[in-house]
This record gives C-alpha cells, structure tokens and sequence, in this order.
C-alpha cells in the first residue's frame, strides 16, 4: 500500500513557472535523502512532463507527494491539464513518436527514468500523467 | 532577458552555461553561438556544461543541433565537464548526443579541438601536394 505522506500543488502557467516547479521537486526529493542519480532522473522526468503539459495543453497542475510503501520513500508527482487528450497512448509511448516536431523520446524516455509510470487521457478532456521515484529504487 | 555569454580565443568559442538551461534560454544560445561561429570565422566551439544538473531531451536536442549546425559551417563542436548523473540520465532518456565530441573538462577539450584542427590542417596540406601531383 502506498501512503501520501505530505502534499503541495504548483500550477504551471508560463516558462517561469517550469523552474519553480523543477526546484520544488529538488527540494522535496533531497528531503527524503534521495541520491543524485534518482533526483537527476526524477527531475529531467518531470522537466519531460512539464513540457509536454506547456506545448500541448497550455499548462496545468502538478501535485508533488512524499509517498511511503513499507520501508520505501519516494516521490510520487501528477501532472494533470485539460488539454486536448492524446487520442492514441500506444503510439506515443513508442520511442520516435512525436506529434509536435520532437524527437518523441518524452512519454517513453521518462517511464524508463522513474519506477513506476502511468497515464490516462481523455480526448477532448485531458491527460493525467502520474510518476512515482523510490529514493533507493 | 538572460543571455549566455560567448567568449572568443583565438579560432575557438568558448561557451561556460552557469545556470540551469531553460527552453527559451537554449534557443538563444544555439542562434547566438551559430551566429558568432559565422561572424568570428571559428573552427571550433567549446561548451562547458560542468555546472547543468539537468538536461532533458529538449536541451539535448539542442546541443545536438549545435553541433550538428556548426559542422556544415566548418567548426567542430565538444561538449566538456558534463556530470555523471547528466550522462546516466541522458542515455536512459534514449539519447545518445551522437555526432558530438565529448572530454572530461576544459582542458581536454582544447587538446581535443587542437588535435582535430592539426589534423585537418594536415589533410589540407596533403590535399594541396596532390592537387600539385595531377597539375604536373
């Protein structure tokens, strides 16, 4: 079972908004001592998110929770907007896929840096993309 | 509106990013830097990234293009200093920098640029004697 151990939601708008969100996570993850590697990965996974939330949506929200399952620490972050959906979550899991001018390494690259990944959309209504990085996992 | 500075040595750029790269920032510095590869004639460009914590596959790409972009404009382009954390992250992104010349830090990326300049300069040289070899 996993346990929800604070909260803290930051509303992401504009460019500016991207940085203070990056160190709000920093912060939350050298709280629970997790090591430079992880932090790295769970802050360029979330750096990931957050763009994908700005270039398709127009920005959203993003919850940051310390979770704890048993022994384990971790970080576990929610990125949520009301943009348009990705119609096909499949294909834009898929390493290359891109509907922008990306190079698609975004959905698949951050599931492969954090341990546990999913995402739910809803075209025409949103997409809630939830990521969660053990300090030791 | 921040900017990252471009420094000149001689036929080399140097580049030294200070602060946590953000996408509006980045697209700056690949428009300056191709700009000023241009403008000052350089052979090669330098990027110390020994202070980025972060790089995601937006900045990758961008220092992808860097390198790319300045190599059909003659220069060659090594990126120095990057953390250990950056290089694990970047290759579990998926993104392996390819085309692009690495060294541990700013002194080995100098030696390097010198290196690959003494080599083309060779081969122009060598060019030269063959060009003069058909003419006779």
């Amino acid at each position: 079972m996993i346990l929800s151990l604070s909260k803290d939601t930051v509303t992401v708008a504009q460019e500016q908004d991207v940085v203070f969100l990056k160190n709000r996570v920093k912060e939350v993850a050298v709280r629970i001592k997790m090591g430079l590697v992880n932090q790295t990965r769970l802050i360029t996974a979330a750096s990931e998110l957050v763009r994908n939330m700005m270039r398709y949506a127009n920005g959203g929200k993003c919850l940051i929770e310390v979770v704890s399952s048993g022994r384990n620490n971790g970080v576990r972050l929610t990125f949520s907007d009301s943009g348009p959906g990705i119609p096909d979550i499949t294909a834009a899991m898929r390493d290359g896929f891109s509907t922008g001018k990306s190079l698609g390494l975004g959905l698949p690259g951050t599931k492969r840096l954090v341990n546990e990944f999913d995402i739910k959309s809803k075209v025409g209504e949103g997409t809630i993309v939830t990521i969660i990085k053990w300090a030791n996992g | 509106m921040d900017k990252i500075p471009i420094l000149r040595m001689g036929r080399f750029l140097l580049v030294t990013i200070q602060v946590d790269l953000y996408d509006r920032l980045a697209l700056t510095l690949e428009a300056d830097l191709i700009q000023a590869v241009q403008k000052h004639n350089a052979r090669g460009v330098l990027i110390d990234i020994s202070a980025v914590s972060i790089v995601d596959s937006f900045m990758g790409r961008i220092i992808g293009n860097i390198a790319s972009m300045s190599k059909i404009l003659d220069a060659e382009t090594v990126v120095v200093g990057m953390q250990p954390a950056v290089a694990i992250t970047l290759i579990e992104l998926g993104l392996p920098l390819k085309g692009v010349h690495t060294a541990l830090d700013m002194e080995k990326g100098m030696d390097l640029l010198r290196s690959m300049m003494d080599t083309t300069d060779n081969d122009e040289d060598e060019d030269a004697i063959a060009d003069d070899f058909i003419t006779e």
